[in-house]
């Protein structure tokens, strides 16, 4: 049973660490603000629960896996919530994402780019 | 709609547990990390973050700047006051032990949650003047600009 548990664990603590790894080489990688802000915002999330599931798998029935389920909740609340704001700011501000040949760019969005900002850009 | 509605929601959510957490770090101090100085910062940190979201006026309702200004001092006072408190018991500048000479462990944990009462009261109300100063001045942005 223990050994079980260590598996586990150590399966989502790997798995998490993985996400995060990955997260931060798409956050170099990727080409423009909107893929990089992706690349952060879920990865983190994804890692961050895998993570903190693994420690509450080693920790055991202890108050420090209320602990880290609570600050799992409010970082489940709190990181999408900082990525909507800052992509909000981004396109807010008149930063489009960039768009490949065959693409079209999506029509009449709201605060396009037909109305001008204070700020330019 | 509101523009900023998913923010609204979350800091309405947010902006209590965060209090909450901050007396938790502050009552707590003297067994696990944390203390007056963090528990400040925190709390200050659910105002400001609610001045953000809503806006310098409502956060200025709930917590005007005389008030803040006052509470800058104040801690300092209560902070200074334990220790002249110790002195007038006729020992030194705080010297907590004073507060109970026949159990002077416990005057200790007595007068080290005053002192950290006083740390975190300065360091909220410091925190929150500077987020006024700066968001006190015109924004680049305005409201209409969403």
């Amino acid at each position: 049973m223990t050994l079980l548990i260590d598996i586990l664990s150590w399966a989502c603590i790997i798995g998490g660490s993985f996400f995060m790894v990955v997260s931060a080489i798409g956050i170099v990688r990727f080409p423009d603000f909107w893929s990089r802000l992706h690349a952060a915002s879920v990865g983190d999330s994804g890692g961050m629960i895998l993570l903190i599931a693994g420690m509450c798998l080693q920790s055991g029935l202890t108050l420090i896996t209320v602990k880290l389920i609570a600050i799992g909740i409010f970082l489940f609340i709190t990181g999408p919530t900082a990525t909507h704001a800052v992509a909000n700011a981004a396109l807010v501000t008149g930063w489009r994402p960039k768009t490949g040949k065959g693409l079209i760019a999506e029509e009449n969005i709201p605060y396009g780019d037909a109305k001008p900002t204070r700020q330019g850009r | 709609m509101e523009h900023h509605l998913i923010l609204r929601v979350v800091t309405k959510l947010l902006v209590g547990t965060i209090i909450l957490f901050a007396f938790y770090v502050q009552f707590h101090g003297d067994f696990s990390p944390g203390g007056g100085f963090q528990a400040g910062v925190i709390m200050a940190v659910a105002f400001i973050l609610y001045g953000l979201v809503f806006g310098l006026d409502a956060v200025q309702q709930v917590f005007p700047p005389w008030i803040v200004h006052k509470l800058v001092a104040l801690g300092v006072l209560v902070y200074a006051g334990t220790g002249i408190w110790n002195m007038v018991l006729g020992y030194e500048f705080l010297h907590y032990g004073s507060l109970n000479p026949h159990h002077m462990s416990h005057g200790q944990h007595t007068g080290i949650i005053w002192v950290e009462a006083g740390v975190g009261i300065t360091v909220t109300g410091v925190m929150i003047a500077i987020f006024y100063a700066f968001a006190g001045r015109a924004p680049r942005l305005g409201d209409d600009d969403w």
